[in-house]
């Protein structure tokens, strides 16, 4: 057996060993079983990705796995990719995993206690992940999916006393398996097309396939993994599921389980429909152009962490989705020069996003373990009492909002480097379209950062808001050593992406879209083959780090030594000092930005005023409580379920409980099926 | 508009000479003075009068003097008013908050020793019996020529 | 022949750090003069960065180090666009290591470290300055992309020396529609960006109306001297932007001795004192836009970046 199938034996044998072993153990015991357990999945999985990308992972049938069909796991460096970002954020997850579960039992959390089927399906919800890439077959496929949403979504209700959980459970379980519907025809379609089940041989047949045939698989596949990765307006489950989740749960989806979505598009849509018309890539554009946007206003005027982070995913996975979209259309318009750096874009993106989400999730439920709090308004003066996670989640934050120094900043300066170089031999259809691209990812860019300059610095900076922020302490030793490890790879893939350049380009040359040489060099240097135009974040980062130390001597020098500092009170004006309660809160920072889009947030405000008896002019209390939904969920969801319930009505009146009209339907269906069959 | 711009041109009127300071003054504050202006319960003579000190006629500017919104950007006060019962505390606030060296100039006779109110109920006293004041401009209310001769011994333009 | 850039590097740092204060002292003379009154002379800013170099440091209670670092980071992050922008010789070293988007990207930077420090202080009026300018900040970004793109089109690259020598080679492709409107555009975007009339007064006394300083209205002594000093330098080297990428006469090249870098420096401080007297002179004509109106503002000007880049696919001439 080779080096990859070994791996894949030790993963799966860590996975499902680990969740025996929580099983059984006591219960003091495992959290440390479930969290070393995922982790050793993850670790072993991580390897198996790196083996796959560097020298593939051959066909293996496994025929007795699922019955009839069998099972069939190939792998190339696609898959190889994904299959190391999950494992790695499985690593730093389940590292947390044992500091975070343990919190719980003894006492000191702010939610609670992770059930033992919990903590069971964590390993088994990683191993999952890290086999859905490696499927080669539909049946494979299919059933590998569908266990990972069954094991999610078991995490998800991990804390089902509380009724939004349940709500968000049932809502991620609707979408879900709506998701997978769609994914499974469009996969039956798809093979049914093809004559067989195994993926090579669909890949291999798909330019014999009709058009029509083709572009109903591209729509079906592209609605069943877009709701998985969180694409308008199939997103609603994802700043629902995200925050209810257990904080490294949250991080596990954010962070790994949303790229699955993304690999499905990959995978089925460019790698084995292969190319395609042109509406395929606008469409993509557009999604991800919609969803980048709306899931970023979102994230800017939300005021729960993990919510704000889960709409951050959600703009992520649209800003990858624009680049596979500009892969599609520039490999067919524009140069393969630009394609090629769209999809180094997209990749690298896939990466950055793991690192900075996963990150940043651990350290929202660091904060929520020390605290019990979600909510930015009564968050504040973190910076004092837990200086740690404040400098991890600021890296976390940095790598969000796209600025130079963080994770995010290389992969979205290749994003619009493809979209700058894409004219003019592209015609009218990209003239029109890549200008609004750019200025929807401009537009992205500028409303991330203001959601992480918000999330950073009215939960972290300035004073507590509430007794049980000011009461917060340093968490454990397990969860900092898991967020630093993060941090480390965020620090590295902001100022070295280079550490990826290997595994990027071998990624880059098995994709059939992209059959040029000219891909995108990634040294300490970023070099765009035969374009003008290079970057080096590295050379960035030293530049202003030098400049910070330049300013800092010449301030020394200039003040004679530093001066004489004192410490005094905040300036209020000449009044009493500032309590806490008067400082910003994160629904005042966004309030700008709600008033600038509030045609596309629509919030609702309530506002209540109740008179004194004697006089109606006498105003006794004035109430104001003003709520932001989802507006998709709310303006296209519930009037989708009216109608749907009421269809579901009238075909209620079919059970009228008679006998003789059930027997009549059986007796009509047989005759449809004998005349169907007939032909 | 731009035609009345250059019809008008300068109209400050030339710079009287230089006065002859007495007394200490921070030696840091020559050329570059910022100050914030205090009310601490004036009836707001002295503030017409100092707002005529910025205006284009007297153009206090021109001697490196300036107003700032926040003590701490301050490089001194400018009290005027005497100092009622409501403002004593703010005054001391304001005065903790700006950064030293720093100085305190009393515009008025109100705040030079309670002018017109003293003996008041609500009024603490006059401000050297709040703070210690550096220089002090006499007047109800003191003309810009004056308040702006004060101004000049500390910036020496 | 290799000490050059790097000397014409160091030469163009003096030139902005040195003269950055002096640049917002003669349009604060501008301003005076056209409103009647003598003005404290051009010099004033840099007596008053000398006086507020030795007053005394303090430190409010309640921030954290965050408070106490963002105006190094500021200056720091101004700095590093000092060196990559073309301001008096296009060939700088750091000139591949940056371009256009990453220079916005610095931009932006210093912006967040300053609204953090804004938050940091905890007051109402930190919070308040902060929310304000992270506002304008991101919704100026499709503004400058666009206008960055649109100057990228005809050179086929986003390098800013690439840009500029171009349009040095070729000055007639500076006269074009596309290029009069990302002009436009890139004006509204340095308005905004720097806190100028309209969008910003930065004479104002009243905190409720105040974006830039309200950030800053608890700093002290030297660390104010800091942010005034980089929010000057700002001023500064956007101005050199604008002037170098539209009209790039005389800036040195990669070849040019320390005579033409010399010229350099003349050029770019002639064009940028043309622009900052224009900028002073229009802002006594303005009054500041309600804030609520600045989103307005510069809608219109992405559309005009969005008009220069459409402009250049259809109207331009053939390379």
């Amino acid at each position: 057996m080779s080096f990859a199938t070994w791996a894949a034996v030790l993963t799966s044998g860590a996975g499902m060993g680990a969740c025996l072993l929580v099983l059984v153990a006591p219960t003091r015991m495992r959290p440390a079983f479930a969290g070393w357990g995922t982790a050793a999945t993850g670790a072993t999985g991580c390897v198996l990705g790196v083996g796959s990308v560097m020298s593939g992972f051959p066909l293996i049938r496994v025929g007795w796995l699922f019955p009839l069909a069998g099972a069939q796991f190939a792998g190339g460096a696609v898959s190889g990719l994904f299959i190391a970002v999950i494992g790695a954020v499985a690593v730093i997850a389940g590292v947390f995993t044992v500091g975070y579960a343990r919190a719980a039992i003894t006492g000191h959390d702010g939610h609670g206690a992770l059930p033992v089927w919990a903590l069971a399906a964590l390993p088994l919800f990683v191993m999952a992940m890290i086999f859905v890439p490696l499927a080669a077959s539909v049946t494979t496929f299919v059933a590998l999916w569908e266990l990972m949403a069954l094991t999610s979504l078991a995490l998800v209700l991990a804390d089902h006393q509380r009724v939004q959980v349940r709500e968000a459970g049932l809502s991620y379980a609707v979408m879900t398996q709506l998701g997978f519907a769609a994914i499974v025809l469009g996969l039956v379609v798809f093979a049914a097309s093809s004559g067989s089940d195994g993926f090579a041989q669909m890949t291999a047949d798909a330019h014999t396939m009709p058009a029509s045939v083709r572009s109903a698989v591209f729509v079906l596949t592209v609605i069943g993994f877009g709701s998985k990765a969180g694409l308008v307006p199939l997103h609603a489950w994802l700043p629902r599921a995200h925050p209810e989740a257990p904080s490294p749960v949250s991080a596990l989806m954010s962070a790994a389980m949303v790229n699955l979505g993304i690999y499905g598009i990959v995978r089925i849509d460019i790698a084995m429909l292969g190319r395609g018309p042109t509406w395929w890539g606008l469409l993509l554009l557009m999604v991800g152009a919609i969803t980048a946007v709306y899931a970023v206003l979102q994230a800017a005027v939300a005021t729960d962490l993990k919510r704000l982070l889960a709409y951050s995913t959600s703009e992520n996975m649209g800003l990858i989705t624009m680049a596979l979209g500009a892969v599609m259309l520039l490999s067919t318009l524009g140069t393969g020069a630009s394609a090629a750096i769209a999809l180094t874009a997209a990749f690298l993106h896939v990466v950055n996003h793991a690192a900075f989400k996963a990150l940043g999730f651990l350290s929202a439920g660091a904060v929520l373990s020390a605290t019990g709090l979600r909510d930015l308004d009564e968050l504040g003066g973190l910076a004092q009492t837990m200086p740690i996670t404040t400098v991890l989640f600021g890296i976390a934050a940095l790598g969000a909002s796209g600025l130079p120094l963080g994770a995010g900043f290389v992969s979205e300066w290749l994003l619009l480097q493809s979209l700058i170089h894409a004219v003019p031999a592209g015609g009218t259809t990209l003239a029109l379209v890549v200008p609004l691209s750019v200025g929807a990812i401009a537009l992205t860019a500028g409303l991330g950062m203001a959601a992480m300059v918000k999330a950073f610095g009215v939960g972290f900076l300035a004073r507590p808001r509430s007794s049980a922020a000011a009461g917060a302490a340093e968490v454990s030793p397990t969860m900092i050593a898991a967020m630093s490890t993060g941090a480390l790879i965020c620090a590295v893939l902001a100022v070295a992406p280079v550490v990826c350049a290997s595994l990027l380009d071998r990624v880059l040359s098995q994709l059939p879209t992209v059959r040029s040489t000219e891909v995108p060099s990634i040294g300490l240097l970023l070099r765009l083959p035969g374009i003008g135009g290079s970057m080096s974040p590295a050379l960035l980062a030293a530049t202003i780090l030098g400049g910070v130390v330049v300013v800092g001597a010449a301030t020394w020098a200039a003040t004679s030594g530093g001066g004489p500092l004192r410490r005094a009170a905040l300036w209020a004006c000449g009044g009493s000092p500032p309590s806490s309660r008067m400082q910003y809160t994160a629904t005042s920072f966004a309030e700008p930005l709600l008033r600038v889009f509030d045609d596309v947030l629509r919030p609702d405000t309530q506002i209540e005023v109740s008179h004194h008896a004697e006089s109606r002019y006498l105003v006794e209390r004035v109430s104001v409580s003003s709520t932001m939904a989802d507006a998709v969920e709310v303006r296209l969801y519930a009037p989708v379920l009216r109608a749907v319930e009421g269809a579901a009505n009238v075909v209620r009146r079919l059970h009228n409980g008679s006998v003789h009209a059930y027997l009549g339907y059986g007796a009509l269906g047989l005759l449809v099926v004998l005349v169907v069959a007939a032909r | 508009m731009l035609r009345r711009i250059f019809r008008t041109g300068t109209v400050s009127e030339t710079a009287p000479p230089a006065p002859d300071p007495t007394g200490e003054l921070p030696p840091l504050l020559r050329g570059a003075l910022a100050l914030r202006h205090v009310d601490a319960g004036s009836c707001n003579g002295c503030e017409i009068e100092i707002s005529g000190c910025f205006s284009p006629v007297y153009d206090a500017e021109r001697y490196g003097v300036k107003l700032v919104a926040s003590p701490r950007q301050a490089d001194g006060l400018l009290v005027t008013g005497v100092v009622t019962r409501n403002m004593a505390h703010a005054l001391k606030a304001t005065y903790d908050a700006t950064p030293g060296p720093k100085i305190v100039v009393a515009v008025g006779d109100c705040a030079c020793d309670c002018g017109e109110f003293a003996g008041g109920t609500g009024v603490v006293g006059a401000v050297h019996d709040v703070l210690r004041v550096d220089r002090s401009v006499h007047g109800c209310p003191p003309t810009p020529d004056q308040i702006i001769a004060v101004l000049r011994e500390v910036t020496k333009r | 022949m290799s000490a050059y850039p790097a000397g014409s590097t160091a030469v163009q740092l003096v030139v902005v750090g040195l003269g950055a204060p002096v640049l917002t002292g003669i349009m604060r003379q501008v301003r005076a003069r056209l409103e009647g009154r003598v003005g404290p002379g051009i010099f004033q800013p840099w007596r008053e960065m000398r006086k507020l170099a030795g007053k005394e440091r303090i430190r409010p209670v309640g921030t954290t180090v965050i408070f106490g670092v963002a105006p190094l980071f500021l200056a720091a992050t101004t700095l590093a666009m000092a060196a990559i922008v073309p301001v008096v010789t296009t060939a700088s070293p750091l000139d591949r290591d940056g371009d256009l988007f990453a220079v916005v990207g610095l931009l932006l930077l210093g912006t967040v470290a300053l609204a953090l420090a804004g938050l940091d202080t905890g007051t109402g009026f930190g919070g308040m300055g902060a929310s304000r300018q992270v506002t304008i900040a991101a919704l100026v970004e499709p503004s400058i992309l666009m206008a960055v793109f649109a100057l990228s089109i005809p050179v086929h690259s986003s390098n800013l020396a690439a840009i500029v020598a171009a349009a040095a080679h070729r000055p007639e492709s500076v006269a074009t529609p596309a290029s009069a409107l990302a002009f436009a555009a890139l004006a509204i975007v340095v308005v905004a960006e720097t806190g100028r009339l309209p969008v910003d007064n930065p004479n104002t006394h009243l905190e409720l109306t105040m974006i830039h300083e309200a950030m800053v209205l608890e700093y002290a002594g030297p660390q104010f001297a800091l942010v005034e000093w980089a929010s000057a330098m700002r001023l500064t080297v956007l101005l050199a932007l604008l002037a170098n990428l539209f009209v790039p006469i005389g800036i040195s090249g990669a070849h040019s001795g320390p005579v033409g870098i010399v010229a350099g420096t003349l050029a770019v401080a002639a064009k940028v004192v043309v622009l900052a007297v224009g900028v002073a002179a229009t802002e006594v004509f303005l009054a500041k836009l309600r804030l609520f109106r600045v989103p307005e503002l510069l809608a219109g000007s992405f559309l005009l970046g969005l008009l220069a880049v459409t402009a250049s696919y259809f109207l331009a001439t053939p390379a």
